[in-house]
């Protein structure tokens, strides 16, 4: 990425950030409040970092975009649009119906009626029943009269062979020509539940997706920027405007991907902890060889259990605008939020916050010291060391032994701490800390990500193995990587217990530069 | 004779419970509690029955699921497998089941039978074979007391169903089953011989699934209040808690099939010092404090979240995570000679004999029981002979 000039931009719950990077070296960054009208936000973010770096739009060679836009459709049950769900199981499955484990209130709204219908494979490839070109068109015919847009197809072990799912949206495409038709193999990981639930959330905000990734397109012209478009995904890499657009439900949990990345980018360490303190929640992560620790199990979206990886972090009520309170002292979980502006003693406010503390205790200047001067230096003490062991409980629990690890301090909020947190080799607050998130998505890279079941009969342990990292390294470049630069990240192979050894689960990884 | 119908909020109290008496093993039972609540909401019901209210003569089988767990996320249940093997096992023998019961409370197995009984309108007794979870199958009270190896059953989700009328030993009826599971798709639903009434009530571990309810009562109730969801836990299950620390150093192996190792808590505030190594074989099986057994198979090793008393499995076990270490005795049945050389510490490889932990009692049924129901009560027996 030599000299090239890309834009990040991380669009949270209370600020957006966008930071200007040229090659490696952050030339600007800045923080603005979000929107309620996410497109203009991000617009006027694009606008300020381009004039605090005094570079030209047309200089500029990519933009990458991290949203909750997307979750929080889901979270509030809005821009839901209804969806057609295809099961190809044959008998299997029926005993555990699509939705089963959805939160009433959402069912309600996406739920555009299931067909369960012949199809689906063993794990070792062989049939479970054949597709039934009948039945499929049969289901069209009735989601056709119901108004619905969107289908989302799903086959038992489509991950073993996704074959009857692309017959099946062929089919569909064919009775429903202007449906939005979702693909579980290209959607999830190996659980069908849990995957089908991803397909339809997926379904379900197409017309979101669409409008969304249009409304950026279109200020991107209002700007002058002619570059392409990215947004960041739940494992912190990139995937390109159009298939964005076609895999909102991809973007779901990329915010505190995006803020671990830019820690390990501003500090050149690939191993660490990395402690994200906003103005309500602090977040504390692993980074694992330059990428956050996931979760062993998968995350839920909304009360909705997916089985998308997501990063292993752990939030808990600490920011700049926790609320303290002097007798007993306790800090948070409650928060000013994004009205620290106009509450906080030190803004003019009448709530005392942890940003009061902060300033009292002379870590930060921040509005007038002269309206926390009052404070009891006692009691400032004890709040900012309240607030570090708190943190320190929680990093305890996040690390993967007793050794002592490099922490990395990053988001506005991080100046309440102070000093070597225990139980860290060293405790680092890069230059850049509070744009963390935007520049994590400016240097985002490009995945691709096989998850499957093999049976060894009639091959090797190798070849198969080889096949899985040749599939996910089409699927980077799909994404927009460079061949040359795409390199393996993971590689997990499960042995399936109580099997006579001729069945594995193999799951690869791969990240590549993306093309200039 | 009084039926305790069970209710979606029912299921979620069991589905907590038989994860605590999983003692770190026996799989999620979460597919198997929506399976069981869409056959609620289908307007099944199901009737858990106590042994003790079982005619000596009533016909029983039990019902589980065999496979690998990452299959079994995939190609999930029909719902009519259990059917299929009760109605194989009857064909054979010629004689009605009158109810259904899990040889293995701990995990998804303490939920399985429910679906087949709302399916049949039959009832689940509210015992099994283990009061827990073990590795193998053979390891229940039944199998330890006397229960025949034959005819056992198998189906799978396609409907394709087997009988095993005669096996020549134990080990390979295991291999027969294991064979044709692998065949079946590597999932499916078998039950071993079928039990009378009269044994079932002198050899099943009695209360279970009450048990698994009133310990997930327990946690919920706690957490609704705002209390400690492991003091809640102690007092319902004649538990003692072993230690409140944090797991600090975890060692696992795959080998033979099993997940092989151990984990050491380290004690915090009130147990701040001490230390605690747990050994695991699926289960959790022994633990150690020193030079000195604390707890060991068949009694019980329940792991849960110090703060939400959620059970944690032996493979979500990681350094940092803080726990509380609970004793549960083993039930008195499983703590004979007998039951001891098939799943005391020898069965498991050690070279010690076991030593009890605390009091050893029965689990009590639930309240619900014992209350009037309202409609008069049906006899259990409908047939003896097949028509």
């Amino acid at each position: 990425m030599s000299g090239l000039v890309r834009i990040g931009i991380d669009v949270g719950g209370t600020n957006t950030d966008a930071a200007l990077l040229r090659g490696r070296d952050v030339v600007a960054t800045i923080k603005t409040a979000t929107t309620a009208d996410v497109t203009a936000g991000v617009a006027s973010a694009i606008r300020a970092v381009l004039e605090g770096s005094g570079i030209g739009a047309a200089q500029v060679s990519a933009v990458m975009i991290g949203t909750t836009h997307f979750l929080n459709a889901v979270v509030e049950g809005r821009h839901l649009r209804r969806v057609g769900i295809l099961r190809l199981c044959g008998r299997a499955t029926h005993a555990v119906p699509p939705m089963i484990d959805w939160p009433e209130h959402l069912r309600s709204i996406v739920d555009g009626g299931a067909a369960l219908a012949s199809g689906g494979v063993n794990f070792d490839g062989s049939s479970i029943a054949r597709l039934d070109t009948d039945e499929i068109r049969a289901a069209c015919r009735k989601w056709r009269a119901a108004g619905i847009e969107a289908v989302a197809i799903s086959s038992v072990f489509a991950l073993v062979d996704a074959r009857m799912e692309i017959e099946a949206a062929r089919i569909v495409a064919d009775a429903m020509p202007d449906a939005s038709i979702s693909l579980s193999h290209r959607i999830g990981r190996t659980g069908l539940l849990a995957r089908e639930s991803a397909t339809i959330l997926n379904a379900s905000l197409h017309v979101l997706g669409q409008e969304t990734v249009g409304a950026f397109r279109a200020a991107f012209a209002g700007l002058g920027l002619f570059c392409p478009l990215y947004l960041t995904q739940n494992d912190g890499t990139l995937m390109g405007a159009d298939y964005a657009e076609r895999h909102p439900v991809f973007t779901i949990a990329s915010g505190p991907t995006n803020s671990m990345r830019g820690a390990a980018f501003l500090t050149g360490l690939n191993d660490a902890a990395v402690i994200d303190v906003g103005g309500t929640t602090t977040d504390v992560g692993m980074l694992v060889a330059g990428f956050p620790r996931v979760r062993s199990e998968g995350a839920e979206i909304g009360g909705i259990r997916t089985n998308f990886r997501v990063p292993d972090v752990f939030s808990f009520g600490l920011g700049g605008g926790s609320l303290i309170e002097v007798s007993p002292l306790a800090i948070g979980p409650h928060s000013v939020g994004f009205r620290l502006a106009e509450m906080a003693l030190c803004f003019g406010g009448d709530t005392l916050t942890a940003t009061d503390i902060a300033v009292a205790a002379g870590l930060v200047a921040l509005g007038d010291p002269a309206r926390v001067r009052h404070l009891d230096g006692a009691f400032v003490n004890a709040a900012i060391k309240r607030m570090k062991t708190d943190v320190e409980a929680v990093l305890d629990r996040m690390k993967p032994s007793a050794e002592p690890i490099p922490a990395v301090l990053v988001g506005g909020g991080s100046v309440l701490l102070e000093g070597q947190l225990q139980g860290t080799s060293v405790s680092l607050r890069p230059d850049h800390f509070g744009s963390a998130n935007a520049i994590g998505a400016a240097i985002a890279q490009v995945s691709g990500e096989v998850d499957r079941v093999v049976s060894l009969e009639g091959t090797t342990r190798v070849a198969a193995l080889e096949q899985i990292v040749n599939d996910a390294r089409a699927r980077a470049v799909e994404a927009g990587a460079v061949e040359a630069t795409v390199t393996l990240a993971e590689l997990e192979e499960t042995p399936l217990s109580y099997l006579p050894g001729n069945a594995i689960r193999i799951a690869a990884k791969v990240v590549g530069e993306l093309a200039a | 004779m009084t039926y305790w119908t069970l209710t979606e909020s029912d299921l979620d109290r069991i589905a907590i419970g038989v994860g605590i008496l999983g003692t770190g093993g026996g799989g999620s039972p979460y597919q198997q509690m929506l399976m069981a609540k869409a056959m609620l909401r289908r307007g099944k019901r199901i009737r858990m029955i106590r042994p003790a209210d079982l005619p000596p003569d009533a016909q029983i089988i039990g019902l589980g699921g065999i496979g690998a767990p990452t299959v079994g996320i995939e190609k999930m249940e029909e719902g009519g497998e259990g059917v299929r093997v009760l109605r194989a096992i009857e064909a054979h023998t010629g004689r009605k089941v009158d109810a259904v019961l899990g040889d293995e409370v701990g995990g998804g197995n303490g939920i399985y039978p429910m679906v087949t009984a709302a399916e049949l309108d039959l009832p689940v007794v509210d015992a099994d074979g283990m009061g827990r979870a073990f590795p193998e199958v053979q390891m229940t009270s039944f199998f330890v007391y006397g229960q025949a190896s034959q005819p056992a059953a198998l189906s799978d989700a396609e409907g394709n169903t087997l009988v095993i009328t005669n096996a020549a030993t134990p080990e390979t009826l295991e291999r027969i089953m294991r064979a044709a599971t692998v065949a079946m798709g590597c999932t499916a639903c078998m039950t071993t011989a079928p039990m009378t009434g009269d044994f079932v009530r002198r050899f099943g571990v009695v209360h279970t699934t009450s048990q698994a309810w009133t310990l997930g009562d327990a946690v919920l109730g706690a957490r609704a209040a705002k209390q400690d969801p492991i003091a809640a836990v102690l007092r319902e299950a004649d538990g003692s808690l072993l230690m409140q620390g944090k797991v600090t150093d975890i060692e696992r192996r795959i080998a033979g099939g099993f997940v092989r190792g151990s984990l050491t808590v380290t004690g915090l505030d009130a147990d701040a010092g001490r230390c605690i190594k747990v050994d695991i074989q699926n289960e959790y099986l022994v633990a150690t404090e020193g030079d000195r057994r604390l707890v060991m198979v068949p009694d019980l090793i329940c792991i849960v979240d110090a703060e939400t008393g959620r059970p944690i499995g032996t493979e979500e076990q990681r350094y940092g995570l803080r726990v509380a270490v609970i004793a549960i005795p083993a039930p008195p049945l499983l703590r004979t000679p007998e039951a001891l050389r098939a799943m005391g510490p020898r069965a498991f490889g050690y070279d010690f004999d076991f030593i009890p932990f605390g009091r050893s009692a029965e689990a009590r049924a639930v309240a619900a029981y014992t209350r009037a129901s309202g409609t008069p009560s049906t006899p259990l027996i409908h047939s003896g002979e097949l028509p």
